[in-house]
């Protein structure tokens, strides 16, 4: 069991390999979490979203189309590599998470589940 | 809409602060460009017949973005719309790390450029723009007679 986790993580991206940290914003509502991660250059199939136990992985790659032997004289944006980890709390749902990619704008909605809803109790009168 | 002031992870944050720290001294390649410019991030490079020009502007309408060519200078102007809840909703906001409102960005583009043959394309959130040097000044070889 221990002898194939060590297989699939070495397969997996390394974990040291430099990587950008996109900018996020987090809001939480009633209802679930809405996360917006700035990707620019990220196409969707370059996306890499992975929930696992209570962890959250944004994984990207950016993705230029560059004519030719361009040679690059400035540049602010120097990893083509965009990733993040969150830790999810016990009451979001990690099975109903959904992404969408806009304009290298990820928006990832993760809402709460059931029992987590705020709901209302009736009061009758005896 | 609420901030809030403690966050849950600490070893997360402290993690997050590492890598941060790291980049801004290892490789200084983050997004938000620290002290180098601000948003949006340029990357800019050449080959001997154009240069190009790419601005990491993402969550843009391509229609509301201004670029502007005026005697070799490239300016990039536009709004990018908070999408943070309005003050009376009941959210909250945990990271609000996104640029939000009115940008511009200006480069000085080098003396060998040709002014009409210039074409931008905004993809995936970011805008390239490449710009032709005029053939003139194009590096040939010449014959020996």
């Amino acid at each position: 069991m221990s002898e194939t986790t060590s297989v699939t993580k070495e397969t997996q991206a390394p974990h040291d390999e430099a990587a950008l940290l996109p900018p996020v914003d987090v809001i939480e509502d009633a209802t679930g979490i809405t996360l917006y991660a700035d990707l620019p250059g990220v196409p969707k199939d370059k996306l890499n979203l992975q929930v696992e136990a209570d962890t959250l992985t944004i994984e990207a790659e950016v993705s230029l189309a560059m004519p030719q032997g361009m040679e690059a004289t400035h540049a602010e944006v120097s990893v083509p590599r965009f990733r993040r980890v969150f830790t999810l709390s016990k009451e979001l749902d990690p099975g109903k998470v959904t992404a969408e990619l806009n304009h290298g704008v990820l928006r990832l909605r993760i809402p709460k589940a059931e029992h987590a809803q705020p709901r209302r109790i009736d009061v009758t009168v005896a | 809409m609420v901030r809030s002031l403690f966050s849950r992870d600490l070893f997360a944050e402290l993690d997050r602060l590492q890598r941060e720290i790291q980049q801004a001294f290892e490789f200084s390649p983050s997004i938000r460009g620290f002290g180098r410019g601000g948003f949006p991030a340029l990357n800019v490079g050449g080959t001997p017949q154009t240069v190009e020009l790419y601005a990491f502007a993402p969550g843009l309408d391509p229609a509301s973005l201004e670029v502007d060519l005026d005697r070799g200078v490239l300016t990039i102007a536009g709004e990018r719309k908070a999408k943070l809840p309005a003050e009376n909703e009941k959210a909250a906001v945990h990271i609000n790390e996104r640029f939000a409102g009115r940008f511009r960005r200006v480069v000085t583009l080098p003396d060998d450029i040709d002014p009409s043959g210039v074409s931008a394309d905004y993809r995936d959130g970011v805008l390239h723009v490449s710009i032709k040097r005029r053939e003139a000044a194009q590096p040939r070889r010449i014959s020996i007679q």
